[in-house]
């Protein structure tokens, strides 16, 4: 049982390359907008087994975290 | 006084492999080498294998007995340097003086930054903090006034953990620990000094300099000094290149080498390798060693020293063949390595009055012409004579197949 999700993400990078989640489209197709970036930081995800850069982000009221571990992204599965 | 801390991430490839692989946390795994090449053997081990008495190096059924239990993961190089990169950015946030020593360790010479972070145990239990929460890993980090101390200090705690030894502390807290915990004390030495009564640091500290330069040369003079806790090695700059000690190229041939043309032409192929290597990083060496496996697997290495330092092909497969003439013949071969040692920065000497040397400077700047060549119109676009008569053997390419460039450790007694 692996608490690792893969996630496609729509992003926009700013004009000196920084990358900003603007939606999470989940496994079964549904989107999530990022309603927004409270923190950017490089972390590791012992839950979910991964390091990379960490996004907490505001989605549909609750904080989340949302990883870059280049080259794709994941989240960590609830529970 | 210094400030220099050493930090070691606690089982490095298996503490990556853990974070990878939440599920087998807490149970025993090793990673290990890649069987079909034959390198299957445990590289790094976790506590739990530990526990259980695996230990790196063992084979796997040796580990699979230990532990039966135990889950073997293969190795991940790439992702392994990538979190050793991390680390060192980390610590170069703290010091511009950062020294690696392997993947997993280094040392931090903080003694200009204290003013800016605080105290070397803070400095030191903050990387920690962070490479736990930045890389998901436990550090134990040694403090100290110099390197000897500071790497025998973050072995003493271990995992997560700062240990502090002051200079002042040396005689209580150093001196009682057993002689093999000090660095380069490997465990060859460390029987040699217990045989004469030496088994603790404090011993080593306390005896004869001129017994250890007898028993163990200049490298024993280098123990004593670090033992009383004169050891003065710089930490080197972040951005220092690694030291290079020796060049070498080494191949498993196609067919077994049996006439000494055979050897001939293999040999020049792994001479002009480690020459051409030699040149582009400016070196050349005074010793050339060669090293002979016969079919029955039997290796054996003899080493020469040549007239002069050069970097030229010529010189090193006169002294390679010589090397061969004198020791391997007479049974097939079925690899063969040569390697330069005793490097130096090549420089121009002015022109030698010995006729010798002045050949040989012209050799290595024809052959400094013919590594231009190659490298734009390729490796086979200009040959030597003798590879048109072994299609097979010709068609090695020790560069490709294994380069091999060892790193010495850098220390007082290295």
């Amino acid at each position: 049982m692996t608490n690792r999700i893969n996630v496609s993400v729509t992003v926009r990078f700013d004009p000196d390359g920084r990358m900003f989640p603007l939606s999470i489209t989940w496994e079964d197709g549904r989107v999530f907008p990022v309603d927004r970036v409270l923190d950017v930081r490089r972390a590791a995800s012992l839950k979910a087994g991964g390091q990379g850069i960490r996004y907490t982000c505001r989605i549909a009221g609750h904080e989340r975290y949302l990883f870059f571990e280049n080259p794709g992204w994941f989240v960590e599965a609830a529970g | 006084m210094r400030t220099i801390l050493h930090c070691d991430m606690n089982n490095f490839y298996a503490s990556v492999e853990c974070l990878y692989h939440p599920d087998l946390r807490g149970k025993p795994l090793a990673v290990v080498g890649d069987a079909e090449q034959r390198h299957g053997i445990v590289l790094a081990k976790n506590y739990a294998a530990k526990e259980c008495g695996v230990a790196t190096g063992n084979p796997l059924w040796k580990a699979k007995q230990l532990c039966p239990d135990i889950v073997f993961v293969p190795a991940r190089h790439k992702l392994y340097q990538r979190f050793s990169d991390m680390a060192r950015e980390l610590y170069a946030e703290y010091t511009d003086r950062v020294e690696s020593y392997g993947l997993d360790e280094c040392w931090l010479d903080v003694t200009s930054s204290v003013s800016l972070f605080g105290s070397g145990q803070a400095i030191a239990d903050e990387i920690r903090q962070r490479i736990k929460s930045e890389l998901g890993l436990t550090a134990s980090a040694g403090v100290s006034f110099n390197k000897s101390m500071a790497k025998l200090g973050s072995d003493l705690k271990k995992p997560d953990a700062t240990t502090v030894l002051p200079a002042d502390q040396l005689e209580e807290r150093v001196w009682p620990l057993p002689v093999s915990d000090l660095l380069y004390v490997g465990p060859a030495a460390a029987r040699l000094l217990r045989k004469y009564g030496i088994s603790t640091i404090g011993a080593l500290a306390r005896s004869e300099k001129a017994l250890l330069q007898s028993l163990l040369g200049k490298c024993g003079v280098g123990l004593w000094l670090m033992a009383n806790g004169e050891d003065h090695s710089p930490v080197a700059p972040v951005d220092a290149p690694p030291l290079v000690k020796s060049v070498g190229n080494s191949t498993t041939t196609p067919h077994d080498l049996v006439t000494d043309r055979d050897i001939r032409i293999t040999l020049y192929l792994l001479c002009e390798s480690v020459a051409e290597r030699l040149r582009a990083q400016s070196l050349q060496c005074r010793t050339v060693q060669v090293s002979l496996r016969g079919t029955d697997l039997r290796w054996i290495e003899r080493q020469q020293g040549l007239p002069f330092p050069s970097c030229s092909s010529d010189s090193l497969f006169r002294a390679a063949y010589g090397l061969y003439r004198a020791h391997g013949q007479g049974r097939a071969l079925r690899s063969l390595g040569v390697r330069a040692c005793g490097l130096s920065a090549a420089v121009w000497d002015q022109c030698s009055l010995y006729e010798e040397v002045d050949r040989d400077q012209r050799l290595e700047a024809l052959e400094g012409a013919l590594d231009g060549i190659r490298s734009r119109f390729g490796r086979d676009s200009v040959r030597r004579g003798i590879m048109l008569e072994d299609d097979a053997l010709a068609a090695v390419n020790p560069q490709q197949d294994h380069p091999n460039i060892r790193l010495g450790f850098v220390g007082s007694a290295g």
